[in-house]
């Protein structure tokens, strides 16, 4: 199994995540285009764990994904009191600190 | 190498439907497709671990999570499609095939090599060469992310935290609210009418006939009248009009069956009978006929 393909599906994953986060405007969608550029990148860390031979790469994935599941939790968090205070999950509508 | 033939471009395709589609929940499934290609794809690179990590957190608890929040924040809260920065579309687009085909290009020409794989680093397993790498080089790591997990949980709980700013209606404040309402507008102060049961029919979809003939309009659930699942009385009335006319009954059950007709618009229109109504009326042609 070559190395090349596995990254280049990670970097097009990672990618339509950004382009994603880029042109949504629900920011739960937002935020699973985030998650889905984490996700990219744990590929690519598993890919060049077996690359190189050594296991560096999925102890970084691993940190990714621990990371990853508390940064959920405080952004969902954080989406929830937005729409309790504004009635919508758009980006384009928090764009004031307060208020 | 052939699982990955399948499973690449149905993960890109996946990717690319998670952000075209409009509604977030078909997001959700699509990232949980992509999602477990991708722990698919862990497996076959030698990262048993990581495959059952990513099965049980990101499917398992992090898109659980995400569907919650759906739930909390409606499932049709879709997007409108009006760009709201003019020209940001385009834009994303193209900075997006921009950058796509800049990592591509690098990512691709940096790796010369080939493979070395990891059958050395897996001479006791892949789980026991992560925890020594864990509980060694990366320790203090660890610790620091458990800390982290901590405090992500507490802010979780702050920030979903909502203090109560008027005290909680009692039994006594509800009645009183209730009998207010009935001063005031008129408004029945009992429990609703149930649905109506009829000799033929006694579904939660029909509703029931009032005194005077009329269906009542609050002895049915808004959310039947809504998919439009709703047996209509007259119908069942000219029924059971026709059935007596059959077996040679006449006289006052016809009138009510013309009532019932006549009196009974379009569900939309039976919503603005003034509540007072669904009292029975001495004048009403429940006393005369």
């Amino acid at each position: 199994m070559s190395t090349e393909p596995f990254l280049v599906l990670s970097a097009l994953l990672f990618t339509i995540g950004a382009f994603g986060v880029l042109i949504r405007r629900n920011a739960i969608v937002v935020f699973m285009c985030v998650e889905l550029m984490l996700n990219a990148a744990n590929l690519a860390f598993v890919t060049f764990a077996r690359h190189h031979g050594n296991l560096d790469g999925q102890i970084a994935a691993f940190f990714v994904m621990v990371v990853a599941a508390a940064e959920v939790v405080v952004g969902l968090a954080i989406i929830v009191t937005i729409f309790r205070t504004r009635r919508s999950a758009s980006v384009d509508d928090a764009s004031l600190l307060k208020y | 190498m052939i699982a990955f033939w399948i499973l690449a471009p149905l993960a890109v395709l996946a990717a690319l439907a998670m952000v075209a589609a409009r509604k977030a929940v078909h997001s959700a499934l699509m990232l949980a497709y992509v999602m477990i290609t991708l722990a698919i794809l862990y497996a076959m690179q030698d990262a048993p671990f990581l495959f059952a990590v990513q099965v049980i957190v990101y499917t398992g608890a992090v898109l659980m999570l995400f569907l919650f929040v759906l739930m909390l924040v409606g499932v049709d809260a879709s997007d409108s499609l009006v760009e709201t920065i003019k020209g940001q579309r385009l834009l994303a687009v193209l900075a997006g095939l921009g950058f796509g085909v800049l990592l591509v290009l690098g990512v691709a020409q940096a790796v010369v090599s080939a493979p070395v794989g990891l059958e050395a680093a897996h001479a006791q397993g892949n789980v026991v060469g992560l925890a020594e790498l864990l509980f060694t080089k990366y320790v203090f790591a660890f610790e620091v992310t458990g800390a982290l997990l901590i405090t992500a949980a507490l802010a979780a709980m702050v920030l979903a935290h909502r203090e109560r700013l008027t005290p909680k209606p009692t039994q006594r404040d509800l009645a009183e609210a209730r009998l207010r309402e009935y001063a005031e507008t008129g408004r029945h102060p009992g429990p609703l009418p149930p649905p109506g049961v009829y000799s033929r029919h006694n579904a939660v979809d029909t509703p029931a006939l009032l005194p005077d003939g009329r269906a009542s309009d609050l002895s049915v659930s808004r959310t039947l009248r809504a998919r439009g699942t709703l047996r209509s009385a007259p119908e069942l009335a000219d029924d059971v009009d026709e059935t007596l006319r059959k077996i040679g009954a006449t006289g006052r059950t016809r009138t009510v069956g013309d009532r019932a007709a006549g009196e009974v618009g379009p569900p939309t229109e039976g919503r603005t009978f003034p509540a007072s109504g669904e009292q029975p009326d001495g004048d009403g042609t429940g006393g005369d006929s």
